[in-house]
């Protein structure tokens, strides 16, 4: 039998990925800059994080939770 | 105007008989075996696939029903969209995504229902998943012939009419799929993809200068539709904004087109490579796409009745020839999503049902051409609904996106907990999609205080309570049920292996 291992601290990272992809902190705010209003562009920026917290996970930490590691 | 006319249909017609040239080529390259004709011979690549899964999210959902939502109600479309599928699919991409593709290389699987027919030993629920999964890409497949047939009155200011639209857009798909299988869609996919991406971004400019630029733009804004500016109100409440991503997320997860794709990589690392590109991607076509709807609302565009802004905007701001290249790169990556939707779904109906059901012993060919015919008549079916218009873009959308959303969490409890039963699968995807049909279907009704089969319950969609109702009754009637002695129980964990 091989042992699957949850990586917890990998669940709360895509949690907090997933929880400020929507700036809630910035609700109602109706501040512009470049044309562009404030929380669209940290949803960009927060996209952008994204992709490079996810280029690490694969990096790092693929097969977790997924392939057992004692074979 | 008949020169308009000419120019808009000629770009259309021109780069429709491009992505048929492709397709024929991939067709002489393709053997006829199924698994060649749906997986592509479990062959491809790391921009392949990503492109090939990303252009069949980029259906008339995406890219006429998001400007359009967004030209209504406001730009914060893009987060919903951001969020869905960006993040939470691309997680899925890998929890559901990952886990299927090395239990299908494990065991040949090609379709979801085969996977999960063979692990709890029972070719009924076999059956059940795909027979779930038509039923609910009947509308999908309905709402691009919508957004082709609105595009196409938008594009010429109704010269020509809806259904010439709609019935042009499915003439071509059932050719399209009927020649070449899924190579030749994988590879028109990447082709419009790419197409796409550079189109949207080119759109953006154009209007963004002919308008004055961005600030100018969001000055109209300001001065026209000053709640666009500000982060929710209106149609945008958390509440929504959660229930749509999550419903989107996972309903995405069991379309057949991607859940299918899932079992195609050449390797892991395509998997992995693509999991990372995924936000990125979603950013740069979402954002252009959904901003040019937001600012034909500042830009005080009126859209003719049954068309959509997108085509209209462009008309008003670029040339001609470039709107309808905007619009035939539109309808080419809606042709895609159908092609890989069609495609899917035959391949569900003769595996998991027309072979072990009706007949077992039906030759490749034979299949094949059942395959074609299915296609074909599914489509024309499809076809003749869209010319109800039963609701917007979006709202079709949302309903068959929320109907496969109840298939993924039994799905998911499945891949990772050994003990589910058969009769908890049963339970948590007949339950829940009986919860969700009468929601759809039921009109609502006011009992005391509360209201039944209504919009949401405490505020919240009701896809969402069926989804925690699916998890709750896979989970519980499964803890409370012994397994049938044809389950596989450690089909999903065992023998797998990582590259």
């Amino acid at each position: 039998m091989t042992r699957v291992r949850i990586d917890y601290r990998w669940v709360a990272v895509f949690a907090i990925l997933v929880t400020f992809a929507v700036p809630w902190f910035l609700w109602g705010d109706s501040r512009v800059f470049a044309g562009l209003p404030l929380w669209l562009w940290w949803h960009i920026g927060w996209m952008g994080l994204t992709a490079v917290v996810f280029h690490l996970f694969t990096r790092t930490a693929w097969d977790r939770g997924i392939v057992g590691e004692g074979r | 105007m008949v020169s308009a006319l000419g120019i808009q249909l000629g770009v259309v017609g021109a780069y429709l008989v491009v992505a048929l040239a492709v397709g024929l080529l991939a067709y002489r390259l393709t053997s006829r075996d199924a698994e060649d004709y749906y997986l592509a011979g479990r062959s491809i690549g790391t921009v392949v696939l990503l492109f090939t899964t990303f252009a069949t999210l980029l259906s008339a959902f995406t890219f006429f029903g998001g400007p359009d939502l967004a030209y209504r109600a406001g730009p914060e479309w893009i987060l919903v969209m951001g969020v869905m599928d960006g993040v939470l699919f691309a997680i899925l991409w890998y929890v559901v995504g990952y886990k299927q593709w090395l239990v299908g290389r494990a065991h040949g699987y090609v379709t979801l229902g085969e996977m999960l027919g063979d692990r709890f030993g029972s070719t009924r629920l076999r059956a059940v998943v795909a027979g779930i999964s038509l039923f609910w890409l009947f509308p999908y497949v309905m709402l691009q012939q919508m957004g082709a047939g609105e595009a196409i009155v938008g594009l010429t200011n109704g010269i020509v009419p809806y259904w010439a639209g709609a019935a042009g857009i499915t003439v071509f798909m059932i050719a399209y799929v009927v020649i070449a299988g899924l190579r030749g869609v994988a590879w028109t996919d990447t082709l419009q993809g790419l197409f796409m991406l550079g189109v949207v971004w080119l759109a953006v400019g154009w209007v963004a200068t002919a308008a004055g630029g961005p600030t100018a733009l969001s000055n109209a804004l300001a001065t026209n539709k000053p709640e666009f500016l500000a982060l929710g109100g209106g149609l945008y409440s958390p509440q929504f904004i959660i229930s749509s991503a999550v419903t989107i997320a996972f309903g995405v997860a069991m379309f057949p087109q991607i859940n299918q794709r899932f079992f195609v990589a050449k390797s892991g690392a395509v998997l992995k490579r693509s999991f990372a590109l995924w936000p990125v991607l979603v950013v740069l076509l979402f954002v252009p796409a959904f901003i040019l709807g937001t600012w034909a609302a500042g830009l005080g565009i009126s859209v003719p009745e049954g068309a959509n802004v997108l085509p209209v905007l462009l008309n008003e701001y670029t040339p001609v020839w470039f709107a309808a290249l905007v619009i035939a790169g539109a309808m080419a990556a809606m042709m895609s999503s159908s092609d890989s939707m069609l495609l899917s779904g035959s391949s569900y109906f003769t595996r998991d049902l027309y072979r072990p059901f009706v007949n077992p012993d039906a030759s490749e060919a034979r299949e094949a051409w059942l395959a074609r015919i299915g296609v074909a008549l599914f489509a024309t079916l499809t076809f003749v609904a869209s010319l109800f218009r039963p609701g917007t873009l979006v709202s079709v959308g949302d309903t068959a996106f929320g109907g496969f959303a109840q298939m993924a969490l039994p799905v998911i409890v499945a891949l990772y907990w050994t003990k589910t039963t058969r009769t908890g699968m049963f339970a948590g995807i007949l339950g829940s999609q009986a919860f969700y049909l009468a929601h759809v279907f039921v009109p609502a009704i006011e009992v005391g205080s509360m209201t039944l089969f209504g919009a949401t319950y405490l505020t919240w969609d009701y896809a969402l309570w069926g989804m925690a109702l699916s998890a709750v009754l896979t989970v519980g009637v499964s803890a409370m049920t012994a397994a049938a002695p044809e389950e596989n129980q450690s089909r999903f964990t065992d023998g797998l292996r990582a590259d």
